[in-house]
């Protein structure tokens, strides 16, 4: 573990402390008995940061670092769950159709391609507002999972099809294994790796997806994310009334948090092609 | 020419320096074809990739260097160890193993052969003319002028490989290393490419180096060769001599695993496999699968010695 | 009556080149017949340049790949017969042995594994400890041991010793048939004959019949019974080994046989090379005719017939070398 950490390169590095960072306010601090922030006028409104309220408070009386956590919270929570949803399933489908080939192979292909095709932002704006206004973070975690699971399965279609000729994998029938066997044996280590990249790229993709909803007004209201607060204080002119830690926070959060997951990707990558030997 | 003087090349690995080289000194005359044979893993490949001066980190010269003279047009040039690089393609040139892809798949040939000419060549003439001489050139060595227009992943291995030979000797080099230049193909092919090699340089009078493990190639093929073993220079001479009298007993070895024209006995390979480079044993490198091993050969490393005129072995059991 | 080990009836296979408006076909196996029988085991070679059909016909015969027209037949059991086909049973009876031993095995799991998977899943042994004892005899007489094989993940083999270890698998469910495609065209010159003799030592301990295809002739000249020489999908001679490389009768493989550089005769003779291969598929006469030193016109015209000869071996020529003309 030390002699990973000393050799790896400082992308890795600096991304790891970040995410971990982030996935500490979210899901550790969050758990911290608190009042729900979002109710209206729990506090006296549009207050400078003190001791009390360490980032001040919003023009409708909600302690903004609470805020600003629970924001941290959602989006990551629907950011993770789009990526495993995505990922699994695109794993899942990619290998199947890879594998099986033939008619069952053509019909998940074309399926597939469609949702690749589909231009995602007006879909899901029309999904959003039959929402009307309300959701629940799952929901809106499913909701942008429908367009997450598509670009994966291609891929890993293209590597269970250049796998499947392979002389190990005839090997592996010719010792007895099974097709499922194989595939999760043989294919699926190949595929792990891949795997885990996409899924931070995917959890990075719903954030913002999310988040640029959530600034064009079409995320639920009821719904505390980064993308939110952002839409939230822009409605109630934080910026005219000078409440730079209530519209600041969260976009320097999400830029911070971005980067996190950025740099989390790219040393990800660096290590993975260091380590085969460049 | 080229002098070898007493070269020896390390890989730096995390575990310290893997030496894959050891002081190997010898010549390569102008006009012949000389052939490195060895087993996989021996420094054959390395030792060419230092001739053709393309030794990178984590590979490394610890000492000794390489001199490559002669004369082109009249003119006399002489580069060393770190300056062969500037003559590549127009003195100096490499085929490299056939399985490798060394032509960019989706760039035509045509751009590749032009490509391969310095700037200051292409100026004297026009591209026209230039692409001309190239069809020329090809025609003379069977090779369609078609394939000019096609691209590299259009041609099989045979086809791919005859291409960069004729890419590699088109301006006329005076040394041309060839790495394995036949190994991935079937010996149809095989026979094709070392006889238009043969005739390539009966045609040039330049210097032809061929690396293969395949000693029945460097039987047809080679006017001299060097034995490799483990790192090590075990014999050198003219590869005539060396296949009616082999002196070293690693190249007996070799020389009677071949199957001769007439003999019907059944062959054998040569028994267990060299050492690791990692952790080599103390004295003569073969003294573990040697039959003829002394106590000598155990403890004290052999010198690469004349034993006639224009013989070298490194044995102990020589007089 | 003895069935016969393997036959394969008149089966072609071609594939389409070129994007999906392409016509362009080629037939990698064109019209092939052969048979062997069942009585003793034999080693048969299957020789021919790349290009010639061999690795497409050991694909077939292993069921990895399908066959558009003909038939074949193991042990009597139709491989067109669907219904039939009992994955289980077919693993027992047919073994494969692949060109490269680095990609015969997957980088990421220990070599034993494998072993241990053909012992336990196909049922040969009843517990682990029964499937070591017999991983262990069977890696013996391949020349390693268990204990040296244990653990070890391919790249901690070189590429003689790993090949050993795929030949030891391969016989664990003493199939009646192994197929081995270019099993020594990945190893040292120095090396190969040191597994090919192998073959012949394993066929008459384990009484299996080998089908050993190689580009390389003077491997199989010790070692094989019966010989098939391709040539771009076709059958071109067929017969006893050592009579056929004693005697080539089709120019091929008279070819074949100049083409090993051997010692103690220098090649002098002038040679075509193979042109480009589509061109070459799609003659419809004699396919070898553009580059045979013997051909006449007959040999332009038309596709020759098979001439059987009093030695047992059939010829696609029309005027092959050993006729009494």
């Amino acid at each position: 573990m030390k002699k990973f950490w000393k050799n790896t390169n400082i992308s890795l590095k600096a991304g790891l402390l970040l995410t971990v960072i982030f996935l500490m306010i979210g899901f550790v601090i969050y758990l911290l008995p608190h009042t729900d922030p979002f109710t209206f006028n729990s506090y006296q409104g549009k207050l400078k940061p003190s001791s009390v309220h360490l980032l001040g408070t919003t023009s409708m009386g909600q302690d903004v670092l609470w805020l600003l956590i629970e924001a941290i919270h959602n989006s990551l929570l629907i950011g993770l769950i789009v990526a495993a949803i995505g990922t699994v399933a695109g794993v899942f489908i990619g290998l199947l159709a890879g594998f099986s080939g033939g008619c069952l192979d053509r019909v998940l292909t074309v399926i597939t391609d469609t949702f690749i095709v589909i231009p995602s932002l007006p879909i899901l704006i029309l999904m959003t507002s039959f929402m009307k206004g309300t959701s629940t973070v799952f929901i809106m975690a499913l909701v942008l999972a429908m367009f997450a699971w598509a670009w994966p399965s291609r891929q890993i279609r293209s590597m269970a099809l250049s796998m499947r000729e392979r002389d190990f994998i005839h090997t592996a029938w010719f010792s007895g294994e099974g097709t499922v066997q194989v595939v999760v044996t043989e294919i699926l280590p190949y595929a792990f790796t891949w795997a885990l990249s996409n899924f931070m790229n995917a959890t990075l993709a719903a954030i913002a997806s999310e988040s640029s909803l959530a600034v064009l007004g079409l995320s639920p209201g009821n719904l505390i994310s980064l993308g939110n607060m952002i839409q939230w204080a822009r409605d109630r002119n934080a910026i005219f009334t000078k409440q730079w830690f209530w519209i600041g926070s969260p976009i320097i959060t999400t830029a911070v948090m971005f980067i996190g997951l950025f740099l989390l990707i790219t040393g990800y990558n660096d290590y993975l092609s260091r380590k085969r030997g460049r | 020419m080229i002098k070898i003087e007493h070269l020896s090349t390390s890989y730096s690995t995390i575990n310290g320096p893997v030496h894959v080289i050891n002081d190997v000194d010898f010549e390569i005359y102008d006009n012949e074809i000389f052939g490195i044979a060895g087993e996989s893993g021996c420094g054959k490949t390395t030792l060419l990739k230092a001739l053709y001066d393309i030794v990178e980190f984590p590979l490394v010269v610890d000492s000794g260097k390489l001199v490559l003279s002669g004369e082109k047009d009249g003119k006399g040039f002489s580069y060393e160890t770190g300056s062969i690089r500037k003559t590549w393609w127009n003195n100096i040139s490499y085929v490299p193993q056939a399985a490798q892809s060394v032509l960019n798949p989706i760039v035509p040939l045509k751009k590749q052969f032009l490509d391969s000419i310095p700037k200051a060549d292409k100026k004297k003439e026009t591209k026209e003319q230039i692409l001309k001489r190239i069809a020329d050139y090809l025609k003379e060595l069977n090779l369609s002028p078609d394939l000019l227009n096609a691209y590299p992943f259009q041609l099989s291995g045979g086809m791919r490989q005859r291409v960069i030979i004729a890419l590699a000797t088109f301006m006329s080099p005076k040394v041309v290393l060839a790495d394995e230049p036949t190994t991935a193909l079937d010996v149809v092919v095989q026979r094709g490419i070392l006889m238009m090699l043969m005739r390539l340089q009966k045609q040039l009078r330049n210097t032809m180096v061929i690396v293969s493990h395949d000693m029945g190639v460097h039987y047809q093929v080679t006017d001299r060769m060097g034995i490799m073993y483990s790192g090590s220079m075990v014999e050198l001479g003219k590869t005539e001599d060396i296949f009616e009298r082999p002196i070293h007993p690693y190249t007996e070895m070799l020389v009677g695993a071949l199957p001769r024209v007439g003999d019907k006995s059944q062959k054998t390979g040569i028994p267990g496999r060299p050492p690791a480079l990692t952790n080599p044993p103390e004295g003569c490198r073969f003294a573990p699968r040697c039959p003829k091993a002394t106590k000598e050969c155990k403890k004290t490393v052999p010198l690469f010695r004349q034993v006639e005129p224009g013989r070298y072995a490194a044995c102990h059991l020589i007089p | 009556m003895s069935e016969k080990l393997l036959e394969i009836k008149n089966v072609s296979k071609s594939f389409h080149i070129g994007g999906m408006l392409s016509k362009k076909k080629i037939d990698a196996v064109n019209d092939i017949n052969l048979e062997i029988e069942g009585v003793k085991p034999v080693i048969l070679s299957v020789v021919g340049e790349s290009g010639c059909g061999k690795s497409t016909l050991c694909k077939m015969i292993l069921r990895l790949h399908d066959f558009d027209q003909g038939d074949i037949r193991l042990l009597g059991n139709s491989y067109k017969d669907h219904k039939g086909y009992d994955p289980f049973r077919f693993r027992l009876e047919v073994q494969p042995i692949f060109q490269n031993p680095y990609e015969s095995f997957s980088m990421r799991k220990t070599v034993d594994t494998y072993l241990f998977n053909t012992a336990l899943r196909l049922k040969i042994s009843k517990n682990y400890k029964e499937a070591e004892n017999l991983i262990d005899e069977i890696l013996k007489s391949v020349g390693m041991s268990l204990e040296v094989v244990r653990g070890k993940y391919p790249t901690q083999f070189s590429g003689g010793e790993l090949q050993r270890v795929s030949i030891a698998r391969a016989l664990i469910t003493r199939p009646k048939l192994i197929i081995a495609d270019e099993p020594v065209a990945a190893i040292d010159a120095s090396m190969k004959m040191n597994i090919v003799n192998l073959f012949k030592e394993l066929k008459d301990k384990y009484q299996v019949s080998f089908i050993y295809v190689t580009h390389d002739l003077s491997t199989a000249y010790y070692v094989s019974d019966y010989i098939a020489a391709l040539y771009r999908g076709c059958l071109i001679e067929y017969g006893p080994a050592k009579e056929i490389m004693d005697n080539p009768a089709h120019p091929y493989t008279q070819l074949l046989m100049n083409a090993v550089p051997r010692v103690g005769e220098k090649w002098d003779k002038e040679f075509t090379m193979p042109d480009t291969e589509d061109k070459e598929y799609a003659i419809t006469y004699c396919k070898f005719a553009p580059r045979c030193p013997y051909a006449l016109e007959e040999c332009r015209k038309r596709r020759p017939d098979i001439k059987c000869s009093a030695d047992g071996r059939k010829t696609l020529c029309f005027y092959p070398l050993n006729s009494e003309v």
